[in-house]
């Protein structure tokens, strides 16, 4: 009786994630056909297949501006953003010290912040010191709601360090570079790739803080959303489509090689 | 550089915590104060940190005005959608945690996913999904059953593209409260007899609770300041109050309106975060041995 509404309980379980699963990438779908019809407007069910508007999207040099911007911006918050975070996750969940708990707190206020207004209120403190938004500025923009996010994801590896290693290495004689070398990075290897890789794809797929921040400079959701409000294209669906394929390629390389840094750990 | 043999003046956890901390003062607190002192400058001006009025304040609590109504739309979306995303999150987290075994990692990163997809291009999917002509509308015209239902640009569309936004937001804090939930507690209160329902009462719920709990503050805190959701989707047929903060600092060019606004609504999004958080331990949530 109770092993059978257990089974009853799974397979409610496992429908109810697939259903779910399958209005998560329900539009994502829809989009895609739009971007493969030929018509100017899209109409379902769709009467010709084309691939013209992903040729007109890749040739268009407005597009490859984007792109470049988007790149751009994604590299810089990945480097700065696992740099700056690396050492806040150590603070984080490494060491024991006064302000640790407080520290913690703080650091998860722009993640339980709307975005949207954290680049209004940028872009208010930006025109106060007298800078003009440009991609530059989106960078710092992204930065501060990626660098808390990063800093935790690193937080969790670091939560599974063992410091006794880092201990036992002092009581042998080994000097801090040595050390740090050694056994903290190679140790935290995992944890630092799984936040390059979240610092880079939210980067390239935020919208909000762009917005705001970028000024004149566009990135591909901002461009993509202008163009939804005003001056449809399939353009925007192809190229949406483009940078969610991009995303789920990166993803899937990130992952391998998170995967293997872990196989290799655990020889 | 301290030597070892002498105590350092500042911790070594506070060295390292130094450039993050710097960072958010400069990149986060120095943008707030920033809002607040916009809130007090005179009505439709620009000068910032010379002049001080409560004006813009009044003129939002004015009931003349209609800003206060975009509140009561935005925390009332925000609750709804709060609620019903708890609902839709918790078999799925428990499931990630106790039913979809090797898969589990699987279904977590196709969860996970869409975080990478900007929302205006996932919103706008569902555009396509349901406006005239579109997926649903052409599909029943083929079939001869006339034309689709007419959902978009309604409130009850943005409540849906909010639900749909914020999903992983519910999710994943919600599955991580579920984990620590040692399986032989609730193994050992059935052994004694506890019915399904009351193991789920008195053992799940109250150790799943501090995840939980982050999940819906999570998703409360981002949902009141939704935006592209009830732009995209909604067709402007609600207006809630980022976009009427983002109206004060475009078109209407009143920005010590816009900061108050923006005051008003960090003060109940700050004050809802730091009474949740600071009940929790954040080393217990994350998985400190």
């Amino acid at each position: 009786m109770r092993t059978q509404a257990k089974i009853r309980s799974e397979f409610f379980i496992r429908s109810w994630a697939a259903f779910v699963l399958i209005a998560i990438y329900l539009p994502i779908v829809c989009s895609a056909l739009a971007g493969l019809s030929k018509s100017r407007y899209f109409l379902f069910p769709v009467r010709q297949f084309s691939l013209d508007w992903w040729q007109r999207t890749l040739a268009s040099l407005e597009v490859q501006t984007l792109v470049q911007n988007s790149i751009t911006v994604a590299l810089l918050v990945t480097l700065i953003s696992v740099l700056l975070a690396f050492f806040g996750a150590l603070a984080f969940a490494r060491y024991e010290w006064k302000g640790r708990k407080l520290y913690q707190k703080l650091l998860l206020l722009p993640i339980f912040f709307p975005q949207a207004v954290l680049g209004l209120a940028l872009l208010l403190w930006m025109n106060a010191l007298g800078i003009t938004p440009s991609w530059r500025t989106a960078v710092v923009a992204h930065l501060v709601w990626i660098v808390p996010v990063v800093t935790l994801v690193i937080a969790i590896q670091v939560y599974s360090y063992d410091a006794t290693l880092e201990e036992a290495a002092i009581d042998l004689g080994a000097g801090r570079l040595f050390i740090f070398k050694e056994i903290t990075l190679p140790l935290l290897w995992p944890g630092i790739w799984s936040g390059a890789l979240f610092a880079f794809l939210l980067s390239w797929g935020n919208f909000p803080l762009s917005l705001y921040t970028a000024g004149a400079d566009s990135t591909v959701p901002k461009w993509l959303y202008s163009k939804m409000v005003a001056g449809y294209t399939p353009m925007v669906p192809a190229l949406g489509t483009m940078s969610t394929l991009s995303a789920a390629s990166l993803l899937l390389l990130g992952g391998a090689v998170i995967a293997v840094i872990r196989r290799r750990r655990q020889k | 550089m301290h030597d070892s043999d002498a105590p350092p003046v500042v911790s070594t956890g506070l060295r390292y915590a130094s450039p993050v901390l710097l960072f958010l003062l400069l990149g986060f607190l120095a943008p707030l104060v920033t809002v607040v002192a916009y809130a007090f400058a005179s009505p439709k001006s620009f000068e910032v940190f010379t002049s001080f009025t409560l004006a813009n304040f009044s003129a939002v609590l004015d009931s003349s005005n209609t800003v206060w109504t975009s509140f009561v739309w935005s925390l009332g979306l925000a609750a709804a959608c709060t609620i019903i995303l708890a609902l839709i999150a918790y078999p799925i987290a428990y499931g990630l945690n106790h039913a979809f075994g090797r898969f589990s990692s699987l279904v977590s990163v196709l969860f996970v996913f869409p975080l990478f997809i900007s929302e205006n291009v996932r919103l706008y999917g569902w555009v396509q999904f349901f406006i005239k002509n579109g997926v649903v509308d052409g599909l029943l015209n083929a079939l001869g059953l006339g034309p689709g239902p007419e959902v978009l640009y309604t409130p009850g569309i943005t409540l849906f593209g909010m639900v749909y936004v914020y999903l992983p937001f519910m999710l994943f804090p919600m599955t991580l409260g579920l984990s620590m939930v040692p399986r032989d507690l609730i193994d050992a209160a059935a052994d004694l007899g506890a019915g399904r329902f009351m193991v789920w009462r008195e053992v799940e719920l109250p150790l799943a609770m501090p995840g939980i709990l982050i999940g819906m503050l999570l998703t409360f805190v981002l949902a009141v300041g939704a935006v592209a959701e009830a732009k995209i989707l909604g067709g402007q047929s609600v207006i809630t109050v980022v976009h009427d903060i983002e109206i004060a600092f475009t078109y209407a060019q009143d920005w010590p309106l816009g900061a108050a606004l923006a005051v008003l609504l960090v003060l109940i999004i700050g004050g809802l975060t730091l009474a949740v958080l600071s009940r929790l331990d954040l080393d217990r949530v994350l998985g400190r041995r």
